[in-house]
């Protein structure tokens, strides 16, 4: 038996594969991005990272109307940036199947909220599987795309960060066989999508639904596991190993495609009990469902609306007593994420910061700007929103407060969606300035490659987009490269651009410390001359990881194992105390 | 569950805690048993708190450790072990790597790193191993094998055969570092 240890996401790319997908494409986010990643170990797959998720659904869609199968994955918030190809594909339906992978992650871990995707099933009028361990993910991403050409439907796999990001056991099985040869076919009543062709889709759609849900009663990833016969149980996904280990005694139907809802198999189930419980994470989806019904059940009555579920949380939750948790050392130090060391974000941001920018912050590492020190951001709300944000904000004050407005991107979240905001700045003629934070990677999800990295997912080397030319195209007059190594021109030209009353672009250029091909030959570490050192802690201002305060003799140190000799915190030092190890 | 062993591993970002608990989680594959693990990427990675969860038994059902539930506390940094501490069982054992880092807020100067923390758990927690786990990396030859060390200590507290543990290290890391991590195993088993 061929067994093997797999995270959720390497067994939905194995899913995909035995399957016999043709075409994967996708935009990276936590806790998504590792499924397309080993998509790759599979070279009969075309796997691409597109520059946002819209994008990316959009060839998942072209290669289903090319007669091919096709998966698409993103996080959570990326549904929402996919949403408007996604509602009318559940309207044309697909030809070769389509399975569109949503992460979702409760307790955010690495988000900025806790949206519960289940809900765009039913919004979309789409089926959506969610499995609850790695053998699951696997099948449900097989069984997906077999249900997808059997219904003629887009298919939903929502996984979470609990599944994605936890390995189980799982049995592999091989790739089929049977795969259609792709080919043109021409059908616009189903794939035209104007009035007159959608209004008859929409029927379609609906009696799909219908189909769905009778069918769903009597297949076997919906099932009902016997336990004591006093309680009854209704769950899915996670939450359903977290009721197992809380409740083992209870009965359990263990729902897997939880949309559509098998509402006969639960109107069976329920009339056995009078005890009866939902469980599930963040919204009361089945719950409401199951009332809408007209049967008496409990559920978030019992359970948190906010956050991930645990074994504890359940039991709480269940039967009233706390849970011991590492919350109760919250006297303790907390170790919050940080820029690493040697990141050519850092100065940039400690320079916006003693140039008392409002600055309109945007998804990546440089969110971490926020944290202290550097502490210069003051608003974040979704990928691309800074610029548009800045625009906005910018209409509504005066002239000197105006120029206060600095909107901060990295080069991945501009071309996924920020470049559109760009766009409306100049041709609305507003006035901010807008620094990209070119790290030529997408950084925060762990490196990943985009278009301004001139190189695909497939390691191979391609076009790489111009950003100035880019900025140049759209109207924007004043656009400045520069090297943020280098702070005393990093902040000559931040206070020069936010004085201008017209849009400018900053554009930095050192690539992400972390991205082997780009590094830097690595530079010497440096150390504090602890004689020239006059503990004036203004190096401390960088949050730079590698350098400590030493209470005691009040002095800065450096670490040499984690210092990358970026060379940053030495133009902060006006005592000349930081020396490269060795001279 | 009693018939499920629970481990919980925890330290900074960047100290091979995966590498350690991926080594890990395959031993128990290996001896047979049904396996889960647990971990959180993205956000933490980036210097922060790192923990992650390995559960093994003929039946595994969550992920996560069940709060208070840990039997051993498998640690890679002295203030980590001290946050996670409240999750260990009555009796439970902890294994600690004698290593400090600063988190931010003691590196700026606002905060004291805890005094005196091997020696509080040590009370709290009789059977608390102590491990010298950088100074034995440096002699095995390179600082990163750190969680190679910890790995041989952790295998004197559990019961599987030598073979497994050279197994998994064999399939988990590249060739060329191999010998220099058998060496580490090796001085973390000499730990006792």
């Amino acid at each position: 038996m061929n067994k093997v240890l797999l995270s959720g996401n390497e067994a939905i790319a194995r899913g995909a594969y035995e399957a016999g997908v043709l075409v994967a494409s996708a935009y990276p986010g936590t806790p998504s991005t590792e499924i397309l990643e080993n998509v790759t170990r599979y070279k009969e797959i075309d796997a691409s990272w597109a520059p946002n998720e819209k994008v990316a659904l959009e060839v998942g869609i072209g290669a289903s109307f090319g007669g091919a199968r096709a998966l698409v994955t993103m996080k959570h918030v990326g549904v929402n940036v996919a949403a408007d190809p996604l509602f009318t594909l559940s309207y044309t339906g697909v030809r070769g199947g389509l399975v569109l992978v949503t992460a979702d992650d409760p307790e955010l871990h690495s988000s900025q909220n806790e949206q519960d995707n289940r809900n765009y099933a039913k919004f979309v009028k789409m089926p959506m599987f969610e499995p609850a361990d790695s053998q699951e993910a696997l099948d449900f991403t097989r069984l997906g795309f077999e249900l997808s050409e059997q219904f003629d439907t887009p298919v939903f796999l929502r996984s979470t960060t609990r599944i994605s990001h936890s390995k189980s056991v799982v049995e592999l099985g091989e790739r089929t066989n049977d795969i259609q040869e792709p080919k043109l076919e021409r059908n616009a009543a189903k794939l035209v999508m104007l009035p007159g062709n959608a209004r008859r889709r929409h029927y379609d759609v609906e009696r799909r639904i219908a189909d769905l849900e009778e069918w769903s009663c009597t297949q076997s990833f919906n099932r009902i596991e016997k336990g004591a016969g006093k309680i009854g149980v209704i769950t899915s996904g996670v939450s359903y190993q977290y009721v197992k280990e809380v409740l083992p005694e209870a009965d359990v139907l263990k729902i897997g495609l939880v949309y559509p809802l098998p509402k006969n198999l639960i109107r069976e189930f329920a009339a056995a009990y009078d005890e009866l419980y939902v469980v599930e994470e963040l919204d009361p989806f089945i719950e409401e469902q199951v009332k809408a019904m007209g049967i008496g059940i409990s559920g978030k009555d019992k359970l948190s609306l906010c956050g991930e579920l645990t074994p504890g949380r359940l039991k709480q939750g269940m039967f009233g007593d706390a849970s011991p948790s590492e919350e109760t050392s919250a006297d303790l130090p907390q170790r919050p994420p940080n820029m690493c060391p040697g990141c050519p974000h850092r100065g940039v941001f400690m320079e916006l910061n003693r140039a008392k920018a409002y600055v309109t912050g945007d998804i990546g590492c440089y969110t971490l700007g926020f944290m202290p020190p550097l502490s210069a951001m003051d608003t974040c709300v979704c990928m691309g929103a800074s610029i548009g944000n800045a625009t906005g904000i910018s209409k509504v004050l005066s002239a000197e407060e105006q120029r206060k407005v600095v909107a901060v991107i990295g080069d991945s979240t501009f071309l996924h969606t920020g470049i559109n905001g760009l766009m409306d700045m100049v041709y609305n003629q507003s006035a901010s300035t807008v620094i990209i934070l070119d790290n030529r990677i997408t950084a925060m999800t762990g490196r990943q490659e985009n278009p301004t990295s001139g190189f695909t997912l497939g390691d191979e080397q391609t076009f790489r987009v111009d950003m100035e030319q880019l900025c140049r195209a759209v109207g924007v007059k004043h656009v400045v490269s520069i090297d943020p190594y280098n702070i005393a021109l990093t902040r000559k030209t931040i206070r020069e651009e936010m004085a201008r009353p017209e849009v400018s672009v900053i554009i930095t250029t050192r690539p992400c410390m972390l991205v082997p091909r780009d590094n830097l030959e690595r530079r010497t570490p440096l150390y504090v001359d602890h004689d020239k050192c006059t503990g004036c802690q203004a190096c401390l201002r960088l949050g730079c990881p590698a350098i400590t305060w030493d209470a005691a003799n009040k002095k800065s140190n450096i670490d040499k194992i984690i210092c990358t000799g970026c060379q940053v915190c030495q133009q902060t030092c006006g005592f000349d105390a930081f020396q490269k190890c060795g001279e | 569950m009693a018939d499920v062993t629970n481990i919980l591993l925890a330290g900074v970002g960047g100290q091979g805690i995966l590498l350690a608990s991926e080594v890990l989680s395959e031993v128990t594959l290996l001896a047979g048993f049904d396996v889960k693990k647990n971990e959180i990427h993205g956000m933490s990675q980036r210097g922060g708190s790192v923990v992650s969860h390995v559960r093994y038994g003929d039946k595994v059902y969550s992920s996560i450790i069940p709060e208070g539930e840990v039997d051993i506390l498998f640690s890679f940094e002295m203030l980590e072990t001290r946050r996670y501490l409240p999750l260990l069982r009555a009796g439970g054992k902890v294994i600690i790597n004698n290593w400090k880092i600063a988190p931010p807020s003691v590196a700026l100067g606002k905060q004291a790193y805890p005094e005196n923390l091997a020696e509080d758990i040590q009370a709290q927690f009789p059977d608390t191993r102590v491990v010298d786990g950088l100074d034995l990396a440096l002699e095995a030859g390179n600082s990163k094998t750190v969680n190679v060390v910890l790995l041989g200590a952790l295998s004197n507290v559990l019961d599987f055969d030598r073979e497994l543990w050279l197994a998994a290290l064999k399939k988990m890391i590249p060739e060329r570092l191999l010998d220099i991590n058998l060496k580490a195993f090796e001085l973390g088993c000499q730990v006792k």
